[in-house]
């Protein structure tokens, strides 16, 4: 153990270690309200609370069915997404042409009526969530110990994002969407199914908020306000990336995560802070965003 | 003549908002033609292409391709039956490369062309397949934006003043073209304001003013209509 500035590589590392994961988190979400933005035009402010309910998806999976982590990572996204292309096709898709205010104020309802209603249910406390057996304990790395699961929560969120920038970037439904998000009345004219193409856009970004959710599950306790106190911290994200890039919002989630992370060890009273504080430098210099396209 | 035409528009009005536009306009076309519309700025010609292809959302009369009547479809259903637009601004997708671009409309029916075909037309296409359909000059873009709609198996294309702003070697090129699609069979409805470079490819014209379809000749009465067509095209 070598201190620098009074400051024990151990902490540093223990630091860095929380600032991956959760940047991992905000990167999965930031990367889901990207798609979502460049597709539907909308703000959806119900992204924390489909993070929540993937979350508790898995638990109840678990506490009713005795279905465990492994198919819930599975099963949760897929239900989370079923949920919110109903929400799609009957709610948001009547909003098409109008002004943005009108998603944000749409989703941002939708968030409260989800998470009070499973505050009713489960009041504000945690319930927990075990770790999968084939992740418990972890490996002394020397300078540190590292926990299993918490390394595979970050290779993994890596792993789905570098995925999902693969398939819109590199494949030919990544072209048909790219298209979509750029001109969608041309698209539907070459004999795309656009409308079709948006619910399941919505449905795929929600997906990946659920994913989180049941990443973070064993982590953090599955609580109803759980995605409301992250989804904060995600919006400054996706203003700081810029709204609707895709590498960006990864790029910046993780990145994030590591800067706060280092906050906490030389400076702790502003650890709260520091993405709010890189968010206005972010604006002043480039209002549209590091990786921003459009204004 | 005996021949049902392949598509039939007929009291066609369409609106853009409160604005109305197209005002009862009407044509036929029959399998194997060359169409072109004619007509000066402003008169309805890209509203009506647009209103075929089903992007007019605000649109009624009759449109019938093939004996289907399209008026109500969503265009993606249209664009299913067998028509495609090169649009007037081409519509490259700036965020696709040449290559996603060229592969972008799904093929709705077999008697497309090959991508070797297309290439054949086009060989600069060929070249350019991984540059960002930004960074195309205005002849490639317009070759890709053609190109494009025949890879497909659609039967009737639209082309919405493929020569506007063009050098005179794209342009021939591009008459080049539409003889060659001629030839394979394709169905083509021409907009076009360079009346004297439709001449020598259209089988019919149409003069639009208006919103409404004034005059209809084939080639062979050209001549005797000049003066007419001068006094509508304004030139
Ligand atoms: N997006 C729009 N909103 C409102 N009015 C429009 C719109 N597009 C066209 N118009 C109006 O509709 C009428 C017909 O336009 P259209 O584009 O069909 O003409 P055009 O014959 O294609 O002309 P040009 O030769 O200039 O391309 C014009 O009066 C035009 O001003
Ligand atoms: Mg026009």
């Amino acid at each position: 153990m070598i201190p620098l500035l009074g400051i024990t590589t151990q902490a540093l590392f223990a630091q860095l270690l929380v600032g991956l994961i959760n940047g991992a988190f905000y990167a999965l979400l930031s990367l889901g309200l990207a798609v979502i933005f460049g597709m539907l035009n909308i703000v959806n402010f119900a992204h924390g609370a489909l993070y929540m309910m993937g979350a508790f998806f898995a638990w109840f999976l678990l506490n009713t069915l005795h279905i465990g982590y492994w198919p819930a990572l599975l099963l949760a996204p897929l239900g989370v997404a079923i949920f919110g292309m109903i929400v799609e096709r009957t709610m948001l898709t009547r909003l098409q042409g109008l002004d943005h205010i009108y998603g944000l104020l749409l989703t941002f309802g939708l968030a409260l009526i989800i998470q009070g209603l499973f505050q009713n249910y489960f009041g504000s406390s945690g319930q927990p969530y075990p770790v999968p057996d084939l992740l418990k304990g972890g490996a002394n790395l020397g300078f540190m110990y590292l926990p299993n699961y918490r390394a595979w929560t970050i290779a993994f969120s890596l792993a789905v994002c570098l995925l999902t920038w693969f398939a819109i970037e590199k494949t030919r439904l990544g072209a048909v969407l790219r298209a979509a998000t750029e001109n969608p009345q041309l698209t539907r004219a070459f004999g795309v199914n656009v409308p079709r193409l948006i619910t399941l856009t919505y449905g795929f970004g929600v997906g990946l908020a659920a994913l989180a959710g049941v990443l973070a599950a064993p982590i953090y306790q599955v609580r109803p306000l759980m995605g409301a106190d992250l989804i904060v911290v995600v919006f400054a994200v996706v203003v700081i990336g810029g709204m609707g890039s895709i590498m960006g919002s990864i790029v910046t989630g993780f990145a994030l995560g590591l800067i706060e992370g280092l906050t906490k060890v030389f400076y702790p009273q502003a650890a709260n802070t520091v993405v709010f504080v890189v968010m206005a430098l972010v604006l002043l210099v480039k209002p549209a965003g590091l990786f921003g396209r459009k204004a | 003549m005996a021949e049902a035409p392949l598509l039939s528009v007929s009291d066609l009005h369409a609106f853009y908002g409160e604005s109305h536009v197209l005002h009862g306009a009407a044509l036929e076309i029959r399998e194997g033609e060359i169409v072109t519309l004619l007509g000066r700025n402003g008169a309805g010609k890209t509203t009506t292409l647009k209103s075929i292809m089903g992007m007019m959302a605000k649109r009624r009369g009759s449109i019938r391709y093939g004996g289907v009547e399209t008026i109500a479809m969503a265009s993606d259903r249209i664009a299913r039956l067998g028509i495609a637009l090169c649009p007037e601004e081409r519509g490259i997708f700036t965020s696709l490369n040449v290559e996603e671009n060229l592969l972008l409309p799904p093929k709705i029916a077999p008697g497309g062309l090959s991508l070797d075909e297309i290439f054949e037309l086009f060989p600069n296409l060929r070249e350019r397949l991984r540059s960002p359909g930004g960074k195309l000059s205005g002849g490639e873009q317009q070759m890709l934006a053609i190109g494009r709609i025949l890879r497909t198996g659609a039967r009737l294309l639209m082309l919405d003043e493929p020569t506007e702003g063009l050098a005179p070697v794209i342009i021939q090129q591009i008459a080049r073209t539409i003889e060659k699609l001629k030839a394979k069979g394709f169905t083509i409805l021409l907009v076009e304001q360079n009346f004297r470079w439709a001449s020598a490819l259209a089988d019919r014209f149409y003069v639009m003013d208006h919103g409404q379809i004034v005059e209809a000749f084939n080639s062979a009465e050209l001549p005797a209509n000049r003066d007419k067509l001068h006094a509508y095209l304004g030139v």
